[in-house]
């Protein structure tokens, strides 16, 4: 897009790749580890269950907490960069 | 002291709070009374938006749930809080930059046309009424409970204290209120929950403790819970799932309705910068974990709890006798909510799964059916109770359910009311009407909405009870998706958006009526809802994530069909994109 003092493409790709990346590990921890591929770890013991139930009921929710600060701290570094931040 | 001197003192207190909060926190323009003057920090609106988020059904149903359903129910748990994760990536960033008032403005901004977001506001009112009635009613019963008042009258009282801070000061004296019931709440679930943990294991974290050693059995936890169940013929807690394509759709309705309802969004309009709409996504799912990583503990100590109170000699010995029964059942069972029947006649209590696989065993210990049924709603409100603690524990669970149901009612109020106010009032009867003419019709449409959801809230219509699959079901299917093209796909035009909206809202109330009932009038459901007869496993309830799927195809294929968005509308989606010149949220 024209009309911009900055490099709009990039920075919005560069959204795009950590926003996706990011889903990655999301869908990874509940869709996978928590739902489809708990029989697969069915042999990591954790606390008399295993390690599937763990982050169906636990380890999903901590891992969202630190996507969701992760994405924040770059983005707002990735602002800067490109110069789109607010004064 | 009197227990109910007790209670009465911590929901007095409590209630005195919020409405000298009211007080402090008056709305003087449309500004503070739709986004409290968008200057809030963005910690105090991850509290703020914890409160707003979990409901009395976070606070008092969920733990039940899971230990009901052990292993299964987990999709509460990742559903309602990985749909976080997408707010803070995909929606909640944009939105703020676009920097106006309610949701459906946005949708009727973005897609250039006053049907788009007429089918907005729809949507939001239905998926928010739903839920309202819901609080309404929980705080009706939390109120009828602890301080043996009529439910009706309960639920009057809860109104008039949210009518005084809502009415006032809108989203900012929602949001301080919401601030303070948030603190009143997390304090009010942990502290039993904390008690307990140690009681058990020793560990007094709970979301550790559910994981370390029975004290007093030497095993893991789970193992030694799995073990006392499967003996009196339950499936195994942590058993897993045999339909995982179910589980999947389920937990993805619930994140992706999480991420699409409006009473959350419009949280995110308060904060100063877009930079700070990103960090209060993180916030809020801290406030919001601290409850539920500790909620399993809960589910999963509670129901030990409850097992070792029938069989305390194990589950070889015979259980308790009703005589001794301890002094919570005994209360409980005034409000209906524990039933005991003595079917064999031993004056004993036989609590077990009554079925098929158990019946051999249950014959041969003279036992004839399970005479204890427990509402799975009163483990968190009975816990401490069942733990012993002390009465101001049970006083400090009264006043944090209540906390719950009010600061979720006051935001769905805030949502419904705007909608109402700002877009229907301003937005298409009246554009010319002043910022005092504006701010008069949002506090009257506010008070109308109190009193309608008060009323529904006494009389639940049959809806009321289908929050999951409603209000879910519509945030997922319709608006969610349309939220999300309107961000990330300049192409999406007007005629896109509306059809994919409506394809996706009425293919998920069509499959959902099949099996509950058109309109949810009962008798009128074409298929039983069991398992057999959902399409490939698919339950009504998880048919939101489907509805996405619907409305994204074909919102794309008619979009590519039909001609471009104008220019100034890619402008304006380029524009959302980039957090320069954010400034405050206005009107214009």
């Amino acid at each position: 897009m024209s009309g911009h003092d900055y490099d709009a493409v990039n920075y919005w790709k560069a959204n795009l790749r950590l926003i996706f990346w990011s889903l990655i590990v999301w869908a990874l921890v509940s869709y996978g580890f928590a739902i489809l591929l708990r029989p697969m770890l069915a042999g990591i013991p954790v606390g008399g269950t295993d390690l599937g139930f763990w982050f169906a009921q636990q380890g999903s929710i901590l891992t969202f907490i630190v996507l969701i600060f992760h994405y924040a701290w770059r983005m707002n570094r990735l602002d800067e960069k490109f110069g789109v931040h607010e004064e | 002291m009197d227990q109910f001197i007790i209670n009465l003192l911590f929901v007095g207190g409590s209630f005195a709070l919020y409405i000298g909060i009211a007080i402090w926190a008056k709305a003087g323009s449309t500004s503070d009374f739709y986004v409290a003057g968008g200057g809030i920090h963005p910690i105090t609106n991850g509290a703020a938006i914890g409160a707003d988020w979990m409901s009395a059904a976070s606070f008092i149903s969920m733990a039940g749930l899971i230990a009901a359903g052990g292993y299964a129910n987990s999709t509460f748990l990742m559903g309602w809080t990985g749909g976080y994760v997408l707010l803070a990536m995909l929606l909640a960033p944009y939105l703020r930059k676009f920097g106006k008032f309610t949701v459906p403005e946005f949708i009727g901004d973005r897609y250039y046309s006053q049907n788009a977001r007429l089918v907005a506001v729809i949507c939001l009112i239905v998926a928010s009424v739903t839920y309202v009635i819901g609080q309404m009613a929980g705080a009706g019963v939390a109120f009828s409970r602890f301080l043996e008042v009529d439910a009706t009258l309960g639920l009057i009282i809860a109104a008039v204290v949210i009518f005084l801070y809502a009415v006032m000061g809108g989203m900012k004296g929602i949001t301080y209120t919401q601030v303070a019931q948030y603190c009143v709440l997390i304090v009010a679930y942990t502290i039993p929950a904390v008690f307990i943990s140690i009681q058990l294991t020793g560990n007094p974290i709970p979301g550790l403790g559910m994981f370390s050693t029975h004290t007093e059995s030497g095993l893991p936890l789970l193992q030694k819970l799995n073990q006392v169940i499967t003996d009196l013929g339950f499936n195994e807690y942590t058993a897993d799932v045999d339909n995982k394509l179910n589980m999947v759709l389920f937990t993805l309705t619930l994140m992706i309705g999480t991420a699409g309802l409006p009473h959350v969004i419009i949280r995110f309009f308060t904060v100063p910068k877009v930079a700070d709409a990103r960090w209060s996504g993180g916030w809020a799912l801290v406030f919001i974990a601290l409850l539920y990583l500790t909620a399993p503990a809960v589910a999963s100590m509670a129901r030990l709890n409850l097992m070792t109170t029938i069989y305390p000699d194990g589950t070889a010995a015979a259980p308790i006798e009703y005589d001794e029964r301890p002094q919570w059942v005994r209360e409980w069972e005034v409000t209906g909510l524990i039933q005991y029947e003595d079917k064999n006649n031993d004056g004993r209590i036989q609590l077990y799964n009554d079925v098929p696989s158990f019946e051999e065993e249950a014959e041969a210990r003279g036992w004839e059916g399970n005479e204890l049924v427990v509402n799975r709603d009163i483990l968190v409100l009975a816990n401490p109770e069942i733990a012993n603690l002390p009465g101001w524990v049970v006083g400090l669970i009264a006043a944090g359910g209540l906390a719950a149901a009010l600061s979720t009612a006051a935001g769905l109020l805030l949502a419904i009311s705007s909608a109402i106010s700002h877009d229907l009032i301003k937005g298409r009867i009246n554009p010319a009407i002043s910022d005092k003419g504006e701010l008069l019709a949002a506090r009257i449409s506010m008070a109308v909405a109190i009193v309608v959801a008060t009323y529904l809230g006494a009389n639940p219509p049959g809806f009321a009870a289908q929050v999951v699959a409603l209000a879910f079901g519509i945030a997922a299917a319709s608006l969610f998706p349309a939220l999300m093209m309107g961000i990330f796909s300049k192409r999406v035009n007007n005629k896109g958006a509306i059809a994919g909206m409506l394809s996706g809202l009425v293919f998920t109330l069509a499959y959902i009526f099949v099996y509950k009932g058109w309109l949810f009038i009962p008798g009128t459901n074409n298929l039983a809802d069991i398992p057999e007869n959902w399409v490939l496993g698919i339950s009504p309830l998880s048919i939101g994530a489907i509805g996405a799927i619907v409305n994204f195809a074909v919102a794309f294929t008619v979009s590519n069909a039909t001609e471009e968005p104008p220019i100034e509308i890619q402008e304006l989606v380029e524009s959302v994109r980039y957090p320069r010149g954010a400034g405050g949220a206005t009107d214009h």
